[in-house]
């Protein structure tokens, strides 16, 4: 048989001679990377020419601030989004699930947990091929634990999350949320595999062990990778943009029109039950992490603590009902019952946490 | 000749599916497809990331959205 290739270009993958970026390519990129910068740093000065000396709005008026909000933090939102989509499109073309499933396939618990965390940011994953990835997994003999902390880690910790955070609530809120999202994933992945609970795998799938994967090889050049940032740019920021805007505009109202403190009662420190009833209530809230964050910005912004809202964007985006529904194909209703209260307990934590310290 | 498309139905199975039947639109090879859903049957074939695309039995692509140009160079050698 012939060896299997996906080349775009014929003889690119067997002469490796274009296999370079070429000079005016790398200046091009610098070139667009310095444009980008220039334009982001006005887009402060810019919003506040528009609302306040083009519209002539005053400051401090209720309109005023809202549409000066708006014009800054939509086009801030988009470039950052589109700068970081393309980075880590073109950086997962170098993980793929079945590079990751061989990483993970020799390790031992612990170090397996880590790994299979920081793996669960970089590798290309949807919800819809949990199940597959799964099976994979335990074909390829990765400890049940181990793949639990990839599982958990895959959506919790995504890229869209980390940017619209870091956008909207600065570097601090998003390595607070980078941090506990890892350590969940790995803490839970490690209890998870304690409790040798293989045996509530489905049947079916422990007779899957016998067989063999098969692994069609891409061979990429680094204008392949560019497409694929591209690719990932016209996919996520595509389909995004839409939330982004709507979420910026419901925040730009409930920041200039309603008044600060309103969440503090429902949603501050001193509710201890707010941190529970948030993730009860994001459990069977489906959402990426696009649509969730401005509603988080703005909830923030109204006197909700920082760890009741982490909880809550956590609840919806790593305990899905469409994904538990998924998952039941492959995992007895016990195991997934244990994934969920292990998630759970370790989110309610992390808003206790944070609520208690910050 | 026989073609298929495996993915439990998600966006990027039904980009798949769509790049598959325009591929066999622009060659006119003469080719059944098939829609692999279920996630024993795939993983029977020895595929755990979706979306896959096998054809006459040979896995060619696992994992990612193929392009155009490839499947036809597939379906037709």
């Amino acid at each position: 048989m012939e060896p299997i290739k996906n080349c775009s270009d014929d003889g690119a993958c067997c002469s490796g001679g274009d296999n370079k970026i070429t000079t005016r390519q790398l200046g091009l990129g610098i070139l667009g990377l310095l444009c980008w910068y220039i334009i982001y740093k006005q887009l402060l000065p810019f919003s506040y020419f528009f609302s306040y000396d083009l519209l002539g709005l005053s400051k401090g008026s209720h309109l005023g601030e809202a549409i000066q909000f708006f014009v800054y933090d939509t086009p801030k939102v988009m470039m950052l989004l589109t700068l970081i989509v393309f980075v880590v499109g073109m950086i997962r073309s170098f993980f793929t699930q079945a590079r990751t499933r061989k990483l993970l396939a020799g390790k031992r618990e612990s170090a397996g947990n880590v790994m299979a965390a920081f793996l669960g940011i970089v590798t290309p994953f949807c919800s819809c091929s949990a199940v597959p990835l799964f099976l994979g997994f335990v074909q390829a003999g990765v400890p049940l634990g181990v793949t639990f902390s990839f599982l958990i880690a895959a959506p919790m910790v995504n890229e869209i999350a980390l940017v619209l955070l870091y956008g909207m609530l600065g570097w601090k809120v998003a390595l607070i949320y980078l941090s506990s999202g890892l350590g969940i994933a790995i803490i839970a992945g490690w209890i998870i595999g304690r409790l040798k609970l293989e045996h509530w795998i489905e049947d079916w799938v422990q007779e899957l062990r016998a067989g063999e994967a098969v692994v069609v090889e891409e061979e990429l050049n680094w204008a392949d990778r560019i497409e694929r940032g591209k690719e990932a740019v016209r996919d996520i920021v595509g389909k995004v943009w839409l939330y982004v805007v709507a979420g910026i505009g419901v925040g730009a109202l409930i920041h200039g029109y309603i008044p600060e403190e309103f969440m503090a009662s429902v949603m501050g420190k001193d509710a201890w039950w707010s941190v529970p009833a948030a993730v009860l209530v994001g459990i069977p809230m489906y959402s990426n992490a696009a649509g969730i964050v401005p509603v988080i910005e703005a909830l923030l912004g109204k006197g909700a603590a920082l760890g009741t809202v982490l909880a809550f964007m956590m609840s919806v985006i790593a305990l899905s009902l469409p994904e538990m529904v998924i998952l039941r194909k492959v995992l007895k209703l016990k195991l997934i019952a244990v994934f969920v209260g292990v998630v759970g307990g370790g989110i309610l934590f992390t808003g206790f946490i944070f609520n208690l310290i910050i | 000749m026989e073609i298929k498309v495996c993915g439990p139905g998600c966006a990027s199975c039904e980009k798949t599916a769509k790049i598959v039947a325009a591929a066999i639109a622009a060659t006119g090879v003469d080719a059944t497809v098939i829609k692999v859903t279920d996630f024993q049957e795939i993983a029977k074939l020895g595929i755990f990331s979706t979306p896959a695309l096998v054809v006459n039995g040979d896995v060619k692509s696992v994992g990612n959205t193929p392009k155009q140009d490839d499947v036809e160079k597939w379906i037709t050698s």
